[in-house]
């Protein structure tokens, strides 16, 4: 869809910036020392804490990927929320107060405080990178993703703008600045979901949504019909002498149930299909043409807002109300959802066509689908697996439960945030804070999702655009205000990882590892170079991975940091027979049989390397439901074949 | 927001070893709980999706209903976990001057 700049949204955006580069630099004032650029002094207070745990954690993926998963899928986008919720349970009550007990500035203090093994330091350290890097990427790309069609730039301005103002934030008061910007960003995402979800719930829902003042588009669904018959899709549409109306089925229009219709010399294509109990319907569709010389074609007129151009119709509405009401009036939290359940709603799917001659079309499909279906699990093609039989689709679900479960607490960036606070009491309550409002945020996204799914704003080709789309289907200034959180967003958490990884390589990999000697200055002088670089890559990565899925990423990261971290931390604190060389194996095979599986998996072969998935060589995706159990098992083993000799110094 | 920002960074709670046992004992037990919620909320969604679809109250199924539950109890757990780390600790300690600044 081709959208307008919005120069409210530049300004609103604008003014959150400046905010946050001048507190950064009044408070570079105070981070001179190496404990204040890692760990802000530990004198962050702990609700301020509690306030930048939902700022650093609540991504770009949270709020623009799990709001779009909603709006096109219904309930799976919820489960997210609440795997991502729940892992905060494991950090409160199993990791926060022994790690801020045992460590100083990176998880790696709290891993090694009991051996001074240089080889846990390592280990630590190269975890930190490899999870930090492969969470900054998505984040990076959501920039891009999010200022072309805000500000009409291309992809790589949106990466190299976000990019410089966190260096700037990062480099100028380090871990002080980054709370800061965490908290506003926490902060204005639940003050300002909560004013959309109050304006959703107001606005109720209505088979006619409109869209900012303009009216939604009904596309025709012709049908039930008992037969597949050609001449009765005929005559439904009225088609006279010049018309035509042809089944596809040659070449790769194979088994895709199209039919191409010609009427008045322009060019449409209709989708046949068949409900359970053997009904027909013909429905209208709309496509995105791109020939071989580049040109974009829209429902066969050229794309574009001028006179003889069109553009791709926003959609997302529900079909039928309950009682044949066309508009319910506001509704109350419970009643919008019972209503939605009661309610049929125009789901949308695709298919890509790729001709011979080069051209590729991509043809928007309606699917009316009921309520009741919307709101229960498995519509999504990720989590289709658990209606079906095969056991495969099951364990993948279980899978990425159970990383998304673990993941959280083995996160460098969330962890360090525990060294910010003075003691174990402010953990502990900057934790219980933090679930609060984390929690509160991820039920509104249920709301923000279903009023996206039936706004009449979405936009069929970019799922990410859902939330800052339902801002927009209410008001223009909500709009403005959405995008620049949106952006602020991505600000907030990418400064969380460049922070993590700079205290990896200069507290865990210099200082710790290779034993350079420095002085308090020269750390917080490398960090800060340390800061520019990884900036930097995570610059270049941004730019690189532009078509890569956002939401994929994030879930990589968490099962990696489950394999990696988890075990170690969890049977530190718990098993007394654990030894240096079991945590700096079981962190290794962690994270090397879980990166190994996801290159090995089926999502990798169809969204990496353009191979069949069926081809794959593991038997589900997500690796964690094995490779979890597998970093506890090794640091188990290697810790029983190397106990030291002496028993009586475990404690 | 200077009242929130950068005082002592002193730790208020003295910790004994007793304390740590306690609040480590309790938080695991309140780690159960949340683990046999949720296992059994994934377990379900896993191997009996249709259930999810049943109606519980207000017109609301299964799958809102528990998928809030768990929001839900995620927060009270905390609220009472730190509600009780909080009562073991000594009178005297100085929590509540701070949260007054």
């Amino acid at each position: 869809m081709i959208y307008e700049p919005s120069l409210m949204a530049v300004l609103v955006f604008g003014v959150i910036v400046a905010i946050t580069l001048g507190l950064s630099f009044w408070l570079g004032a105070k981070a001179k020392s190496s404990k204040g650029y890692f760990a802000a002094g530990g004198g962050i207070h702990w609700f301020i804490n509690g306030v930048a745990f939902a700022g650093d954690y609540l991504s770009a993926a949270s709020f623009l990927g799990i709001c779009g998963m909603i709006a096109f899928y219904g309930y799976d986008g919820f489960l997210y929320s609440i795997g991502y919720l729940a892992g905060w349970i494991v950090a409160l009550f199993v990791i926060a107060e022994p790690l801020k007990r045992m460590g100083r500035f990176t998880f790696a203090d709290a891993l090694d405080s009991k051996f001074q093994s240089r080889g846990i330091k390592l280990a630590a350290a190269i975890s930190t990178l490899v999870v930090s890097i492969f969470y900054l990427i998505p984040q990076m790309v959501g920039a891009g993703v999010l200022i072309t069609p805000l500000l009409g730039f291309p992809h790589y301005v949106g990466v190299l703008m976000v990019g410089t103002i966190v260096i700037l934030i990062v480099v100028t008061a380090g871990m002080v600045s980054t709370t800061y910007v965490q908290f506003l960003k926490g902060s204005l995402l639940v003050i300002f979901s909560t004013v959309l979800t109050v304006l959703i719930l107001q606005r109720g829902l209505s088979t006619d949504p409109e869209n900012n003042g303009k009216p939604t588009h009904h596309f025709q669904i012709i049908g039930p019909a008992a037969f597949n018959d050609i001449d009765y899709w005929k005559s439904e549409l009225k088609l006279n002498n010049q018309d035509t109306l042809i089944p596809l089925d040659q070449g790769a229009w194979v088994k895709k149930d199209f039919l191409q219709l010609t009427k008045d010399n322009k060019v449409s294509y209709w989708k046949l299909t068949e409900n359970p109990e053997h009904q027909f319907f013909l429905s209208e569709t709309q496509y995105k043409q791109k020939n071989k010389n580049g040109s974009i074609i829209i429902n066969g007129l050229p794309q574009g807002t001028g006179e003889g151009q069109t553009d791709l119709y926003p959609v997302g509405r529900i079909s039928k109300l309950p009682n044949n009401e066309t508009k319910t009036g506001p509704l109350g939290p419970a009643e919008f959802l019972s209503t939605i359940r009661e309610s049929e709603l125009i789901l949308w799917g695709s298919d890509t066509i790729k001709e011979k001659d080069g051209t590729v079309l991509t043809i928007y499909f309606p699917k009316p689908t009921s309520g009741q279906k919307v709101l229960s699990p498995g519509n999504h093609p990720k989590f289709a697996g658990i209606r079906g039989d095969e056991l495969s689709g099951k364990l993948n679900f279980l899978s990425l439960m159970l990383a998304l479960f673990c993941g959280t607490a083995s996160l460098p960036h969330i962890l360090i945030r525990y060294y910010t606070v003075k003691d174990q009491a402010s953990a502990r309550k900057s934790t219980i804070v933090g679930i609060g409002s984390i929690g509160y945020f991820y039920i509104l996204t249920l709301f923000m999702g279903f009023g996206a799914m039936t706004s009449g704003a979405l936009d069929v080709t970019n799922t990410n655009m859902a939330a800052p789309l339902l801002a927009k289907s209410i008001g223009d200034w909500l709009f403005a205000i959405i995008s620049a959180i949106a952006f602020t967003t991505v600000l907030g958490t990418v400064s969380g990882l460049i922070i993590a990884s700079s205290g990896a390589v200069v507290h865990d990999l210099m200082s710790s590892f290779m034993k350079i000697e420095m002085n308090d200055f020269a750390k917080v002088r490398i960090a800060k170079i340390a800061s520019v670089v990884v900036g930097v890559i995570a610059i270049i990565l941004g730019i690189l991975f532009e078509k890569f899925n956002v939401n994929y990423l994030v879930g990589w990261a968490f099962s990696v940091a489950a394999s990696a971290n988890l075990p170690a931390l969890v049977m530190l604190l718990f098993w007394s027979k654990t030894t240096k060389q079991g945590i700096t194996v079981a962190i290794f095979t962690g994270m090397i049989s879980s990166l190994t599986w996801i290159l090995l998996s089926a999502d990798s072969y169809k969204g990496i390397y353009g191979l069949d998935p069926a081809d794959a060589i593991v038997p589900f995706s997500q690796p964690g439901l094995v490779t979890i159990p597998l970093g506890f098992l090794t640091l188990v083993i290697v810790s029983l074949l190397t106990q030291p000799k002496s028993m009586g110094t475990e404690n | 927001m200077a009242g929130f920002d950068h005082g002592s960074n002193e730790p208020d709670e003295q910790e004994n070893i007793e304390t740590i046992n306690r609040n480590t004992r309790l938080g695991l037990k309140l780690f159960t709980v949340y683990l046999i919620l949720y296992g059994g909320f994934v377990f379900l969604n896993t191997f009996s999706p249709a259930k999810m679809e049943i109606v519980v109250f207000a017109g609301l199924n299964l799958a809102i209903v528990y998928g809030f539950t768990l929001i839900i109890a995620a927060f009270v757990l905390a609220i009472i976990y730190g509600w009780i780390c909080r009562n073991d600790l000594s009178s005297s300690n100085s929590e509540n001057e701070e949260v007054a600044q």
